[in-house]
Formats: C-alpha cells, sequence, structure tokens
C-alpha cells in the first residue's frame, strides 16, 4: 500500500461517515416521528405508521436501495448514488427505530402521564418535558446498535458507485491485487469507526440517564 | 415514465424464482452454519480459561461491527488464494454463517444465563461431567428461549442475502439486476423482487411472534 491508495481509502472513510451521519439523521427523525404516530388516538394514524414499519422492515435494504437508484429514474426521478443510499439506510432503520421509540414511550409509568395530566400541562408540554427524557435514556442502548447497523449498512452504497469506504477499497484492489490486505485494512477501519461511535454513544447514554437523576455523570452508569 | 407491464412481469418471474430458490438456499445454509458456529462461541465465551474466551471475544467483537458486504469481499478475494477454492454460493454461506453465528452467539448466552444457577450447582453436585451439564442440562433447557430470537435472524439474514449477488451469487437481485442490464427496464425486476421478500419475510415473522408466545412465558 503507497501513500495515494491510503489517501483513497481515508477519502473513501470520510464519504462513509457522512454517509452514516446524513442517514442516522434521517433515521432519527423518521424513527421518533414514526414512534409517536404509532401510539396516537387516532387508528388511522397507527395503521398507517404500522404499515410503514412493517413494509420497511420486511423488505431488504440493499434490494430498496437497487429500487431508488435504478427504478424510481422510470418514474421521472433521478437520485444521486449518495442520495438514494441515504434515503434508502435512512427509510429502512428509521423504520427499526420507530419500534425502539415506541418500546420506550410504552415503558414510561402510566402515572407520569397521568400527573402531566393532572398538572394540565399541554400534549406537547406533557412529551417534551415529561414522557421524552424518561424515555430517551431508555431507547439509547437500541439506539447504539442499530447506529452499528447502520454504518455497516452503508457498505451496501458501494454498489451504486458511491466513492464510500467499500468502493474505494475495491478501486485499491485493482490496482494492487493484494485483496486480503486492502480487505483487511477497510476492515479494521469499519471496526475503528464503530468502536468510536459506541463511545459517543454511551457518553451521551450517560448524560441522558444522569439529565433523570438516574446515574452520574463522573461515575461510570450504575 | 414507463408503463407497468404484466406481460413483462409474467416473462421475468421464472428466473427470478430461480433466484429466490437460490436465495432459499443460502439463507437455510447459512442459519445451519451461523446456529452451529454461535453455539461453539457461546461455549467458549463460558470457558473459564482466558486464552479461550479472549481470542473468541474479540474475533466475535470485530466480526459484528464490520460490514457483511466487506466479509463477503474478503472471502471471496481471498479464500482462493489461500488455496481454498469453493463456489460463490459457498463462499456466500460461509460468509452469513460467519457473521451472523456472532450474533446468536449473544442469542444463546441470553439463552444460558437466563437457566437457573442452581441447574449448574445441581450438576456439580450430581459430579457430572462438564461436558454432560451442557448438553444434558443446560442447553434443552436454554433452547427452548432462544427458538424465536434465531428466528428473527433467520429473517434477518434472508433479507441479507442480496448482498450475495455482489459476489455473482445468483440470487434474486442478481438475477433482477442481469434482466434490468439487459432490457434496460428495471421498475419490473426490482420491484417484484422487493414484495417477494415482503412476502415471505412479513409472515414468518408474524409467525415467529406466536411462537414467542407460546415458548417464552
Amino acid at each position: 500500500m503507497t501513500g495515494p491508495l491510503w489517501e483513497l481509502l481515508f477519502k473513501g472513510a470520510w464519504i462513509t461517515v457522512q454517509l452514516t451521519l446524513y442517514s442516522a439523521a434521517l433515521a432519527a427523525a423518521l424513527a421518533f416521528g414514526i414512534g409517536l404516530a404509532r401510539t396516537s388516538r387516532l387508528w388511522i394514524v397507527r395503521f398507517l405508521s404500522g404499515v410503514y414499519v412493517e413494509f420497511f422492515r420486511g423488505t431488504s435494504a440493499l434490494v430498496l436501495m437497487f429500487w431508488l437508484f435504478f427504478a424510481l429514474p422510470l418514474l421521472g426521478w433521478q437520485l444521486a448514488g449518495l442520495w438514494a443510499g441515504t434515503l434508502a439506510l435512512g427509510l429502512c432503520y428509521g423504520a427499526y427505530g420507530s419500534e425502539v421509540v415506541r418500546g420506550a414511550l410504552q415503558s414510561v409509568p402510566a402515572a407520569q402521564r397521568e400527573a402531566a395530566v393532572a398538572l394540565s400541562f399541554s400534549p406537547w408540554q406533557r412529551l417534551r418535558k415529561v414522557i421524552l427524557p424518561q424515555a430517551v435514556p431508555e431507547m439509547m442502548p437500541t439506539f447504539n446498535n442499530l447506529l452499528i447497523e447502520l454504518l455497516k449498512g452503508t457498505a451496501l452504497a458501494s454498489l451504486l458507485s458511491i466513492g464510500e469506504l467499500t468502493f474505494e477499497a475495491k478501486l485499491a484492489r485493482l490496482s494492487t491485487g493484494e485483496s486480503a490486505q486492502v480487505y483487511g485494512i477497510i476492515l479494521v477501519m469499519y471496526f475503528v469507526i464503530a468502536f468510536v461511535v459506541t463511545r459517543v454513544m454511551r457518553l451521551l447514554e450517560r448524560r441522558a440517564k444522569a439529565s433523570v437523576g438516574r446515574a452520574s455523570l463522573a461515575g461510570g452508569g450504575r | 415514465m414507463n408503463d407497468w407491464s404484466w406481460e413483462y412481469v409474467g416473462d421475468i418471474m421464472p428466473k427470478l424464482l430461480d433466484g429466490l430458490w437460490v436465495t432459499v438456499q443460502a439463507t437455510l445454509l447459512g442459519s445451519v452454519a451461523a446456529f452451529a458456529l454461535g453455539l461453539v462461541w457461546a461455549i467458549a465465551l463460558r470457558s473459564p480459561t482466558r486464552w479461550v474466551t479472549w481470542p473468541v471475544g474479540a474475533l466475535v467483537e470485530f466480526v459484528r461491527n464490520t460490514p457483511l458486504l466487506v466479509q463477503l469481499f474478503f472471502l471471496f478475494f481471498v479464500l482462493p488464494s489461500w488455496g481454498l477454492s469453493f463456489g460463490p454460493l459457498t463462499t456466500g454461506v460461509i460468509g452469513l454463517g460467519l457473521h451472523y453465528s456472532t450474533y446468536t452467539a449473544e442469542v444463546y448466552r441470553a439463552g444460558i444465563d437466563a437457566v437457573p444457577r442452581g441447574q449448574w450447582e445441581a450438576a456439580t453436585a450430581l459430579s457430572l461431567p462438564r461436558g454432560r451439564t451442557w448438553v444434558a442440562v443446560i442447553l434443552p433447557q436454554a433452547f427452548r428461549r432462544v427458538v424465536p430470537a434465531l428466528g428473527n435472524y433467520v429473517i434477518a439474514m434472508f433479507k441479507d442475502t442480496p448482498m450475495l449477488s455482489a459476489i455473482t451469487v445468483g440470487d434474486m437481485l442478481f438475477q433482477a439486476n442481469s434482466i434490468g442490464a439487459t432490457t434496460f427496464d428495471y421498475m419490473e425486476p426490482i420491484t417484484v423482487v422487493g414484495f417477494l421478500f415482503l412476502a415471505i419475510s412479513y409472515p414468518t415473522s408474524v409467525l415467529l411472534r406466536v411462537l414467542e408466545r407460546r415458548l417464552v412465558r
């Protein structure tokens, strides 16, 4: 491996990080939106959000990505590879995430909701000041796992020829012929990114827990 | 905008179903590999010697935190240069099995942890040898609890098999892609593939939920 090839891989790693962040942002927004919708009082909202979840959990992320990239243009929309990848990963992991949000919302004791009603909080205040602060710490460990899954999912976008890590590795392999070395290196790079993501998420988890008095910031959790 | 053609769907269906058969084969063989290997990891991680638990733990963490697609590429391009020549499907099954074994290991671990401590102690009191304790006491009790969770990973694996198309396994997505490349019309093939995945994975996951309610009380 020479200098330029390393540069290639680091460039790819940066695009992988970007792709992860974009699709994680989309997935998080969808997860909260759909997760809340599934606890709605209106049956039609619950039903439609349920259909969304079952649909995107039931199909394959890669097939969805291919569909957005190859089939959607036939309907008149051509997405750039990066956006097709972001959209596919966001939609797919948003569906998984919404289940996490729903579970965490349901785990907040009913008495908390009732207390907020008794204090005549508006539904929005109830959600923002009482329910979410308690539900979010519950979500964090599973969100951490999902984020790692999403990071690994970004490798799929290499098949749309986005210049992310796996794609750049393919180029490096073609120019050196050193398959074991190149793929070994990027496996380690993915692992390092995953490691950093896990650490950051643990930190956020501790903060979220501390904010509702369930763990101290200084100590390593309970 | 082009119109959806059912005639075209009819024409490509046989090829897609061929692909579906390959997809199903890969999933089933991969599951068998993942179940067996995962059990090996789970038992190894319970070993009293650090020389066993440390390397196995590191391997499991590494494999779990890196992308399956890259692992497939690694195996596909590297195994032959190590003198191990397999077909694409076998390589794919090895990759799927290895990747998912790191998840099933966790499932087994949880199942094993759920067996009451008293069972271990009773086995010790009866001075059962270690191997016999596992086979006759612990595993039968652990298995009941792990079936639904293992089933979920079979579904997850099923949805991951399209990645095998990247290492030239003739699965559903591979077929859809090659049809699209010749007709320049990807709409029908890829849409049909998406719905075939849904048609299989959704009922299976509903069944598993029912099973879970029955088995885990």
